[in-house]
Formats: C-alpha cells, sequence, structure tokens
C-alpha cells in the first residue's frame, strides 16, 4: 500500500481538553518541520532526538495557529514504526481543523479510513489477532463514510461539483480524440480555449473553498430554525436544549413573534438556533410577518428542525411543509410524547425521507437522540476509533484544492507551449480528485465520453 | 478415440488455429522458439489478409507496432517491407502521442508475411477448418491434447491457439442480403464455436464493417485533397535501414459527404440491417458505420472521407470513413454524393460483418485460459478489432504457449510497461462489450510509454523469451547507457550570457539569458531543443539520432516524466503483492458481496488486478491487503 505520509486528528472533535493531530511516514518530520516553529531560532526537528517533547507554535504560512507541544517519534519504534510525529494542541474544533488543513498542505494526505492501524499492522506491529478487528473498522468506516457523503452531498454541493467535473472530462475527451483521430480533429487556437475554461473552473472552485461548509460551520455554529405550527412547543424544545427557561413559554397561539437567536453548544458543535414564530397560514399581519421572516431564515439555514405536535392531527399544512423539506438538511420532531398521540413516527416517515424523532420537550426525553443525531449529520467523519478521527468535511476541502492546484499546472502547460497531450495528466488528476468528494470513481469515464461526444473513425 | 491410422493423426508441439495477424505472430514466435508448429488458414492465399482499412499503425496503433517489434514480433518488419505511404501523426503534440502511420500495399503485405512463415523452420502450414478443440481431465483440471479438422483428421498438441478472427460462425450483410461467409467472400468456420460452448466457454457476438472498394479509374481526384506521404520516412521496427525506407510513394485523397449524403442514408435507415434489428452483434463505437454517423452526429453537416490505394497492383480504392451496411442500390447512390466520386464505379460492396468470439475474462494475462490448461487465444477472437491489436496478442499469447511448454514464467507486461500490457490488462481484467481497440487515453502512463522508446522498453524482454538475437540486445544496452551519460553531461554544462549565446539564442527566437545557465535549462525551452543547442555546445560527443532523441525528450519533458515515474511507482507496489491462484474468496468475510462474486469469478493474479475489477471498492482492496498478509504470514508460520 502507499507509503506516502499520512495525517489525522487522533482525538475527538470536542471543545474541550487536548487535542492530538498525528503524522505518520517518511516524511513527517519534515511535513512538522514547515509548519513548527520554536521559540529557540533555527531549531530544526528533523535534526532532534526520537522521543523528545518540544514546545512551540504551528503556523500555517505567516499565521500563528496554537501554541503547541511536538512529540517525536523515528520508526520503527513508534505505533506505526514508521517515523512519526504528534502535535498536541489546545482542543477547540477549529484549532485542531486548522493545524490539520496546514499539515496536509505541508505535504501530508489525509489518512484513510483505519490507515495508520494498517500500517501499523503491516509494518508488524500488531499481531494477527488484531488484523480482524482491523478489517472491521476499514469495513464499517466505509460505509459510513459513504452513506454520510451521500447524505451530505444530495444537494447543490455535488451538483456543482458534478457540473465542474462534466467540464473537465469534456476537454479531456476533446483533447483524446484529437490524440487519435488527428485527421478529424484540430487543436489549432485550442490552447487558448480551454485556458479560458479552466481559469472558469478555477474560480468556481475556489469559490466552493470559501464557502466551504467546515470552516463556517466550525467557526461560527450552525444556522439553525426551528419550524412548526403554533403552540407545538418550538419554544419548549429550545429550551430543553439550553437547559433553562429562556422563552416564554405560553400555551395561547402565537406568542413568539420575533426570531429569537440562541447559541447552544452540543458536544462539539455550535448551534445558532432561531426560535421562530409558528407556520401556520395565517391572515393576521403580525404574526404574518414573523411567519414571512421564519421562511426567510430557513431557506438559509444549515439546520432545520421541524416540530409536529403528536397530539394534533396531520393537515395539508405539515404536508406542505414536509415536501418544501425534501432537499434541506432538517430533522423531523415528533413532540408532545408525553401525551397521548394521533400521529406516530411510521405515518410521519411515510410521507418523508428525512430522519424524524420522537420527543417530549416538557419531559426533557429524546433529546439525546436529537443531539447524536445532528452531531452525526454535521460530524460526520469523526468515529471515535483509536487512531483516526477525520472530518469528511476536510477531505473534500483537501480535494478541492488539490484539483485547484491540478488545474493551475494546466495552466502553467499552456503557458510554457507544452503540447496538449500533456494536459491530460493534470486535467485527469483534478477530475479524480473532484471525483472523490463525490464518491465517483474514474472508471470508463473518459472512453466513454469520447464516444458519445465525438465522432470518431474510419 | 482417436483412430489409429497414420493418415488420420499428427504430433505436433503447438497448433495455431488462423493465419490472420494474431496467428501469423504466435506461429512464427512458436516456431522460432524451437516449437515444432503447425499454423491452420480457411486460404493459404488469406495468409495475413487486410481485409479492411489498407494501413497499418496509426495513434496507439503505432505504438502497438513499435512494442511488437521490439519483442520480436513480425508486423514492423513486414510493414517496412511492403508500404507505399508512411506518415507521422501528431508530429506537432507531444513525443507520447507521436505515432506512425503506413499505408500497405494489401497483396504484398500478405504475400511478404506468407514468405516468412514458408521460410521459418520447424512451421507448417495446413490449409483445413479446425472443427474440434480436444481435452483430457487431469487431476489439475481440463487440459488441452489438440484439435481436429472438420476431415476428423487429429492433430496432437501440447498447446493450443486459437487466433480465428472474424471467421467463427460469420456472416455478412449488405442490406436485406445475407451471406455466411468470412470476410472476402472466405468461407466461414462453421464448427467450432459449438466445441469452445461444450468445453464451458463463454462466447459473445460482434459485429464490425467495411466500407466499398472503388475503381480508381472512375474518381475525379482534382475535386479532392491530396494527402502526401512525410518526406523523411520513419521505419517501424528498429532493424530497418532508415535508408532502405525511403522511396517514392502514393497518396491518399480527401473529401466531405454532404448533406444530400446524409439525406440518401436517412430515407434509408430501415433498410440498414441494424436499424431494421437484423444484426445482433455490438459493433465499435470508435469505428461506426457512416450510418451510425448520421444518426447519431446528426448536427455535423459533413464528415470527412480519406480515399486510399488498396495497393499498386490494384486500382481499388478504399473509402476510409464510410463503412456501411446498407443495401447495394443506397450504396451506390450514397457515395456518388461526394465530391470526385459523382460517377464511382464500386469493385466491391460495402458489408458489416458477424461473428463469435469469447469474453475475455475467461483468460490469464497471458492469454492462456484459466480453465483449459495449455489453450490460448490471440486477436479478434479475444474481443479486439485492428490489425496491430490482433498482432501483438498473437504474438503474446505465441511466446507464453511457448513458455509453458519449455516450462518458463509466461511473459506478463503491466500497464506502466506497454500499450500491449494495457491493452491486455483491460480485456482480461474489464472485458469487452463491443470490438476494443486501442486508444492512448487508455494508457495512463503514456508519458512513459512512446513509440520512441519501445525497444528500451522491450528489446529485454524479447531477449529473455528468445526472439532477440545477441546483438541487437546489446546495441540497446549500449544505447541506454549513451542516453544516462548524455543526460547528465548536458546538465553539467553551463553557458555563459555571453554576445555569442546571445545570438545563437536569437536565432531560433529564444530570449538572452541574463545568468548563466545549463544547457539542460535551454532545451526546456519550448522553442529550442537538444539538436538545435549543437553550437553552443563544443564539447558534444557524436552520437547516433536515436541517442540525441531520447536526451531531447528526457530533459525537456523531465518535470511530467518523473511525475509519472512516481505514479508508475505506487501503481507497481499493488502490482508486486501477488494473489494466490485459484483461491476461495468466500474466506474473506470482509470483503461486500458484489466484490467477493466478482473476486471469485475473475481469479485475478495480484491485488493490482484486482484493485481494477468493477465492483471491486479501496476498501474491499485494503481488506484484501491485510488478508493477504495474514494468509502469507500463517503459511510461513
Amino acid at each position: 500500500m502507499k507509503k506516502d505520509t499520512i495525517c489525522a486528528i487522533a482525538t475527538a472533535l470536542s471543545p474541550s481538553g487536548i487535542g492530538i493531530i498525528r503524522i505518520s511516514g517518511e516524511n513527517a518530520f519534515s511535513v512538522a518541520d514547515k509548519i513548527y516553529r520554536s521559540p529557540k531560532e533555527g531549531k530544526r526537528l528533523s535534526n532532534c532526538d526520537t522521543h523528545t517533547i518540544h514546545y512551540g507554535y504551528i503556523y500555517d504560512g505567516d499565521e500563528r495557529i496554537d501554541e503547541v507541544m511536538v512529540l517525536l517519534m523515528r520508526g520503527p519504534h513508534s505505533y506505526t514504526a514508521e517515523d512519526s510525529v504528534e502535535i498536541d494542541c489546545h482542543g477547540g474544533v477549529f484549532v485542531m481543523q486548522k493545524i490539520l488543513e496546514a499539515v496536509i498542505k505541508a505535504g501530508a494526505r489525509l489518512a484513510e479510513p483505519g490507515e495508520f492501524t494498517k500500517r501499523a499492522f503491516l509494518n508488524g506491529r500488531i499481531d494477527l489477532s488484531q488484523a480482524e478487528s482491523v478489517m472491521d473498522i476499514i469495513d464499517s468506516q466505509n460505509q459510513f463514510a459513504l452513506k454520510s457523503s451521500m447524505d451530505q452531498l444530495s444537494g447543490r454541493l455535488s451538483d456543482k461539483i458534478n457540473e465542474l467535473r462534466n467540464i473537465i472530462l469534456h476537454e479531456m475527451a476533446f483533447i483524446e480524440s484529437a490524440l487519435d483521430d488527428p485527421e478529424h480533429f484540430s487543436l489549432e487556437d485550442y490552447p487558448e480555449q480551454l485556458a479560458n475554461k479552466i481559469k472558469n473552473v478555477i474560480a468556481n472552485l475556489e469559490t466552493l473553498l470559501s464557502t466551504a461548509d467546515n470552516g463556517r460551520v466550525l467557526k461560527e455554529g450552525i444556522n439553525t430554525v426551528i419550524l412548526g405550527k403554533p403552540n407545538v412547543g418550538k419554544s419548549s424544545l429550545l429550551n430543553a436544549l439550553l437547559g433553562y427557561e429562556r422563552a416564554i413559554v405560553t400555551d395561547i397561539a402565537g406568542t413568539t413573534r420575533d426570531v429569537l437567536s440562541e447559541q447552544i453548544h452540543l458536544n462539539g458543535l455550535t448551534l445558532n438556533v432561531m426560535d421562530t414564530a409558528g407556520i401556520r397560514k395565517t391572515d393576521d399581519v403580525v404574526e404574518k410577518i414573523g411567519v414571512d421572516k421564519a421562511m426567510q431564515e430557513a431557506d438559509g439555514a444549515d439546520l432545520i428542525i421541524y416540530v409536529v405536535d403528536s397530539s394534533d392531527e396531520i393537515d395539508s399544512d405539515v404536508k406542505e411543509l414536509l415536501s418544501y423539506l425534501v432537499d434541506k438538511k432538517a430533522i423531523v420532531l415528533l413532540n408532545k410524547s408525553d401525551l397521548s398521540g394521533k400521529v406516530t413516527m411510521e405515518e410521519i416517515r411515510e410521507m418523508t425521507n428525512l430522519p424524524v424523532l420522537s420527543i417530549s420537550a416538557k419531559e426533557n426525553t429524546g433529546i439525546d437522540e436529537l443531539e447524536k443525531l445532528v452531531h452525526s449529520m454535521f460530524m460526520s467523519g469523526d468515529i471515535t476509533y483509536n487512531d483516526q478521527v477525520y472530518v469528511t468535511n476536510v477531505r473534500h476541502k483537501a480535494s478541492l484544492q488539490e484539483a485547484v492546484n491540478s488545474l493551475n499546472l494546466v495552466l502553467r502547460s499552456i503557458e510554457n507551449q507544452m503540447p496538449e497531450d500533456f494536459y491530460s495528466v493534470d486535467l485527469m488528476n483534478a477530475y479524480e480528485e473532484l471525483g472523490m468528494i463525490i464518491g465517483a470513481s474514474v472508471g470508463d469515464d473518459l472512453v466513454e465520453e469520447i464516444f458519445s461526444k465525438f465522432c470518431m473513425g474510419k | 478415440m482417436v483412430e489409429q491410422n497414420n493418415f488420420k493423426e499428427e504430433f505436433y508441439d503447438v497448433a495455431v488455429v488462423g493465419a490472420g495477424h494474431a496467428g501469423c505472430e504466435a506461429a512464427l514466435a512458436c516456431a522460432r522458439l524451437g516449437l515444432e508448429t503447425i499454423i491452420f488458414t480457411v486460404s493459404v492465399d488469406s495468409i495475413a489478409m487486410m481485409p479492411c482499412n489498407p494501413n497499418i499503425g496509426g495513434s496507439s496503433k503505432g505504438h502497438l507496432v513499435r512494442e511488437i517489434d521490439a519483442l520480436g514480433g513480425e508486423m514492423g518488419k513486414n510493414i517496412d517491407k511492403t508500404f507505399i505511404q508512411s506518415k507521422m501523426l501528431n508530429k506537432s503534440k507531444g513525443p507520447a502521442v507521436h505515432s506512425l502511420r503506413a499505408q500497405a500495399d494489401k497483396s504484398d503485405y500478405s504475400m511478404a508475411m506468407r514468405q516468412t512463415l514458408q521460410s521459418t523452420d520447424h512451421l507448417t502450414i495446413r490449409q483445413a477448418e479446425v472443427s474440434e478443440i480436444v481435452t483430457e481431465d487431469t487431476e489439475e483440471g481440463m487440459k488441452i491434447c489438440g484439435v481436429k479438422t472438420v476431415s476428423e483428421f487429429m492433430y496432437h498438441t501440447k498447446a493450443v491457439v486459437l487466433c480465428t478472427g472474424t471467421y467463427l460462425g460469420a456472416r455478412c450483410l449488405t442490406g436485406e442480403m445475407i451471406t455466411y461467409t468470412g470476410p472476402n467472400g472466405l468461407s466461414a468456420a462453421t464448427h467450432l464455436t459449438s466445441s469452445l460452448k461444450e468445453h464451458g466457454i463463454e462466447m459473445y457476438r460482434f459485429k464490425t464493417g467495411t466500407p466499398a472498394r472503388i475503381d480508381g479509374r472512375s474518381i475525379d481526384y482534382s475535386k479532392m485533397e491530396e494527402q502526401f506521404g512525410d518526406e523523411r520516412v520513419v521505419p517501424f521496427s528498429f532493424t530497418t535501414d532508415p535508408e532502405s525506407v525511403q522511396k517514392e510513394q502514393v497518396s491518399c485523397w480527401l473529401t466531405y459527404t454532404n448533406e444530400k449524403t446524409h439525406e440518401i442514408i436517412r430515407n434509408n435507415l430501415d433498410r440498414s440491417p441494424i436499424y431494421a434489428g437484423i444484426i445482433e452483434g455490438t459493433g465499435p463505437r470508435y469505428c461506426p458505420s457512416i450510418e451510425d454517423k448520421v444518426v447519431k452526429f446528426a448536427d455535423r453537416d459533413r464528415h470527412q472521407i480519406f480515399i486510399e490505394p488498396e495497393g499498386i497492383h490494384t486500382n481499388e480504392m478504399y473509402v476510409g470513413g464510410m463503412s456501411s451496411s446498407l443495401p447495394e442500390d443506397v450504396q451506390h447512390e450514397m457515395y456518388r454524393t461526394l465530391p470526385g466520386l459523382e460517377h464511382c464505379v464500386i469493385v466491391r460492396n460495402a458489408y458489416a460483418i458477424e461473428y463469435d468470439c469469447i469474453n475475455p475474462m475467461q483468460l490469464k494475462p497471458s492469454l492462456e485460459f484459466k480453465k483449459i490448461s495449455g489453450l490460448f487465444a490471440g486477436g479478434q477472437f479475444n474481443g479486439s478489432s485492428g490489425y496491430e491489436e490482433a498482432a501483438c496478442q498473437g504474438l503474446v499469447a505465441g511466446i507464453n504457449a511457448a513458455m509453458k511448454l519449455k516450462g518458463r514464467e509466461p511473459l506478463v507486461m503491466d500497464r506502466s510497461e506497454s500499450y500491449i500490457g494495457v491493452l491486455i490488462d483491460d480485456l482480461v481484467t474489464k472485458g469487452t462489450r463491443e470490438p476494443y481497440r486501442m486508444m492512448t487515453s487508455r494508457a495512463e502512463y503514456r508519458l512513459l510509454l512512446r513509440q520512441d522508446n519501445a525497444d528500451l522498453r522491450l528489446t529485454k524482454k524479447g531477449y529473455e523469451v528468445g526472439l532477440i538475437p545477441q546483438d541487437r540486445y546489446d546495441w540497446v544496452c549500449k544505447k541506454e547507457k549513451m542516453i544516462a551519460a548524455e543526460v547528465e553531461r548536458v546538465k553539467e554544462v553551463k553557458v555563459g550570457a555571453r554576445e555569442s549565446v546571445s545570438k545563437v539564442l536569437q536565432k531560433y527566437g529564444s530570449i538572452p539569458l541574463n545568468t548563466g545557465a545549463s544547457l539542460a535549462d535551454l532545451i526546456r525551452r519550448p522553442e529550442l531543443d537538444y539538436d538545435k543547442l549543437a553550437e553552443l555546445d563544443p564539447d558534444r560527443p557524436e552520437l547516433p539520432f536515436e541517442v540525441r532523441e531520447q536526451v531531447n525528450i528526457f530533459i525537456k519533458y523531465d518535470g511530467y516524466i518523473s511525475r509519472q515515474m512516481k505514479q508508475v511507482e505506487q501503481f507497481k507496489k499493488l502490482e508486486k503483492k501477488k494473489l494466490p491462484v485459484p483461491f476461495d474468496y468466500d474466506n474473506v468475510s470482509n470483503l461486500r458481496t458484489e466484490a467477493r462474486q466478482k473476486l471469485n469469478e475473475l481469479q485475478p493474479e495480484s491485488i493490482g488486478q484486482a484493485s481494477r475489477i468493477s465492483g471491486v471498492s479501496p476498501a474491499d482492496v485494503s481488506v484484501l491487503l491485510i488478508y493477504l498478509e495474514t494468509y502469507y504470514h500463517n503459511q510461513n508460520a
């Protein structure tokens, strides 16, 4: 298997305590050297003894990210039996992400699920009885990652990635057709056209990068909107989440007219919760403003929690809202499970593919499940097996960055007047990287595209 | 049982069934390696016949011919003897996609190959239709023991190479007219398919086609664009003296279809056997019939058509780009819409041909059947298309039949070593659902797999096999050393920012130097190359062209080449991890069901091959890696 240098966050992604980023592989030390600065001038980790600890700072370029302790272990005396570096940092989620990104920029690759353990095994560090469990880890993580990446990407991001991939594929197919059938296809003036298209793709990718979920969600929190008809218990839910009475809860429908915003820390994630006026078709002017505002907030939210009253009949409002939520990241909560219900979970599930939970905001039951669900929706990669905690979003970001780098290499080839066939290497690389984000492999894409779009042959 | 009659049986080491481009290479390889070989053909006059296009080589196919030559095959030498026009394609592009293509004199090509076969020791040519393969069951499974002809004559052999081309169960279609023949009206092989099926071999039915041939006297060339050959011809074979191929060449001609052509085709689509549903075989997408082009690319108002001579002994002209299975009357009308063909006279009709071939996933990378020991296969029979694709498989199948009889390891090239390796890996690992053609885009490491370095890549393998003589091997070793030494030297030589240097640079439109640079730095500039800088390099040794060419490419594309070499390094790691064969993947519980089924069915030879099987995910590969490690660990323990 690959022996390049890999990295991952090795501790749980929680806001407290200490976080560890682990690097392993041939270049572990030199990678660490690129981002580590000692208070002592000119100290190089590569020159330091094995099994020593070093105080200093991690930098991303000129930006200081965190104050850290760095542990050095030269192979074979490390977990993986390779040169390994551990960076102990302040355990904030955002800080860990930033350090991980810096490590990746410095030349390491994000570890695959189970890869540290796999290397340990292949290098003879763990015994055979452990091998089976390693395979289980890879297996389950693979399925989990696949599922989560599909969940996360059912919406606009994957559409966008697909669109950009298709542009790249089309250009590759054109170049290949011209190479295979030079008498039918001319590449005159083509490099210039290609450069423009590539620049456009790069610009798109950079926009994606800058708005990539992970940075904002982790740093600023998840913008969450609680929707539901008046008096279904939205405010009680908010209170339950907050752990104390925050909003006034009354039994008169329609008292929460404005949007309340509150930050809730949830197992390493921050939710910015907007409690909104009840969604009900209304003619009351004051209430209408609140309802419009709620829908507006919901449109731009990262997460929508839709509360349904289980003691009430399902009407057309509910159905309408469920269909509005189809392509949103949303959870349906069946509240008031303390009362005898008129609606069951099964009935709701028949109407939607969204996750459905039953809670009683008043009795504080089901809140644990809700917390777990939110966590898995946003931190889907953070499986806390012993050595590989990662966030799929970082993986996505790394792939986007890699795609941009490859496309820049294409531009450089064009600039240097390299022959057209040299573009393909880097175009293919960009195509593969983007494919990783949406879980698509290359397979016979190129050959298919050539045949379907270009008229080849004798 | 076989009758004990002296006239009813003979004994050979190897039988090769079919004497097309695959069969000829297979038989020559076996015979040259000292094995008593018999080659069967339905007609001795059709040895190495070119039933379709009159050329050898072209994009990526030219690479295959060079590789065949470096391994000790015949195709390159044969076309060098018989070409009538030659061109290096893609010359304005990178060296990896330069491709040699030569127009052949078809009858000379066929005759020259026949003469080579006839003058090769240990090789017997037999005109007969093989109707059965004969096997025996042994403890290790089924084993080949010979072939029978239609006349019930038994040929006992230790290995058989099947190269039946497009002849198995063949039928030709021109509109409503169907004839049960192979190409060019030669008799089809009607019995062998059922014998193969009885042995459990899975068969496919494929289709391909060819355009009409037109009487050259009826063509008005003044309405077409003339296409010349290269001024300086480069031979295919590394053994051909370049001076010997500088000769007078014939021209090809370019014309176009037009709206009128397309209209006639559209109006008669219902009479095309494909669109009428008469053809059941799968046709190749890269080589569509003109009716396919008109339907699939309806927005195109014209298609290029190349008029190519079939040889110097005939006035027949091949209408490249207009293969068809439309009825004869439509063909007449359709061809006559083209500028220059207004009064054309058809000599041979265009037709589609359907034939039986195998699912190539039944083969090992050595091209031996997994389930029948000693039975090998090559060429169109394996689901490929094209003379060059056929020839290279025939060569590998022949070599490996010989290796097997000699008790040696088979010749298996991986995807980083040759186009042949890519082609065979694609066929045996991924299979194919249409006639498979080689394309440069299929070779992921093509910057390394160039036609100019085929000898450096493969001559040693040909030598180890026994098909390359000592002197040729020695020369390649010497060439390698010269290239390496010169590359090193060029990196070291410094050029100053002197007036005299600037002058030379300016001559080629290159910016003068501000500070000193190495000669290598200058070679990398797009407007310069190794040869142009000779004036600035007084100590340059006298080197042959082929060495200078390699030095230039190596320096100029250094960055790309080394990046690709790194990719190859990664690739090789998985390729080197050999899997046990046969192996029951049900023992590996963590594999997904789909992967387990595919692996059980395909029995890949390495983790690398396994990773390319569709339905085997990266996680499955990880599981296999770990399982493999424990497996070998337990075996050693």
